[in-house]
């Protein structure tokens, strides 16, 4: 991570994870092999931030990205970072056939339910009865559809190798997500198959929250309709 | 005193979570100064109380504290 003053919100999540990502690559000694895909979103300046190889990808088409750069440079750590708006919408059908391909990339997805950058849209994500300003009245099962569990569909294919779902909103989950982040580096790294990490975050600005009372919102609120754990794992075996 | 923090106080944007994570509670965000930006930054309020838990420094989103610990 360099000096770089980060232009997230106060109280956002994107630093934590920034954060957790450097100190996992740093401890596995692979700064100078990890190439990142940064997505479309609030973290489009995640290549600022760290100081390793990044690619831009086009909105939604990091995971088609990084299975090109991860065929061609086998031994890399290749990683995308990508938000709800990234990876559950615009790009659900690149995410889940590079999933199901099993490539051996890791996928970290930030579930804020919120398009955080454009100003706090409703995203696939957004719970139900959530008021944003595309949806101000809460959002409706008949109008809006449901909240889409993207990782709960990862869990069922069969090219995924470690799908986890973590948060950040307090130290011992910090410690739990880069636990989480660190196996599913090592996965990409031993040719294990894909792994997704979704980190269910906080946007205290979209939300029109302070950061404190966004973290007790989203474990009051999120945590129950996205449980947090170990959805798949066969590296045990 | 078994620990210090140095917080970076350009950097700190007053989001208050380390104030929260604190075990000992020894934190406050500057009631009168800010920086550069505008922010209220953090600041210890009983630094002899500071155990070296680094808590803060792991919930800071942007990075702004370092922690020492005496040995």
């Amino acid at each position: 991570m360099n000096d770089t003053p980060m232009h997230y919100c106060p109280g956002c999540s994107h630093g934590v994870v920034h954060k957790l990502i450097a100190e996992v690559i740093e401890e596995m000694g692979m700064t100078d092999r990890t190439i990142g895909i940064s997505p479309v979103g609030c973290a489009v300046f995640a290549y600022n931030y760290l100081d390793i190889d990044w690619v831009e990808a086009a909105h939604g088409r990091a995971p088609a990205c990084a299975s090109a750069l991860k065929r061609l440079w086998p031994d890399r750590l290749v990683f995308t970072y990508q938000g709800d708006g990234d990876l559950a919408c615009i790009g659900t059908g690149e995410t889940i056939h590079a999933l199901n391909r099993g490539e051996h990339i890791t996928i970290i997805f930030i579930n804020n339910a919120i398009y955080g950058m454009t100003g706090g849209q409703m995203a696939p994500t957004t719970l139900m009865g959530m008021k944003t300003s595309t949806c101000p009245y809460g959002r409706q099962s008949d109008l809006h559809g449901f909240p889409l569990k993207i990782t709960e569909l990862a869990a069922q294919l069969e090219g995924t190798a470690y799908v986890t779902r973590q948060t950040v909103h307090t130290v011992a989950a910090i410690r739990k997500a880069k636990k989480a982040i660190r196996k599913a580096f090592e996965n990409s790294i031993h040719g294990q198959g894909s792994s997704l990490v979704e980190v269910v975050s906080t946007c205290s600005a979209g939300w029109k929250m302070t950061p404190r009372q966004a973290n007790k919102w989203l474990e009051e609120n999120m945590v129950p309709y996205y449980p947090l754990g170990d959805l798949k794992d066969t590296t045990q075996s | 005193m078994k620990g210090k923090i140095i917080v970076n106080e350009e950097r700190c944007k007053g989001c208050d979570l380390c104030v929260a994570a604190c075990p000992m509670h020894i934190l406050e965000l500057s009631p009168l100064n800010v920086n550069s930006k505008g922010y209220h930054f953090v600041v210890q309020k009983a630094p002899e109380s500071c155990t070296g838990c680094t808590a803060c420094a792991i919930c800071c989103p942007d990075a702004c504290i370092t922690v020492y610990r005496e040995r």
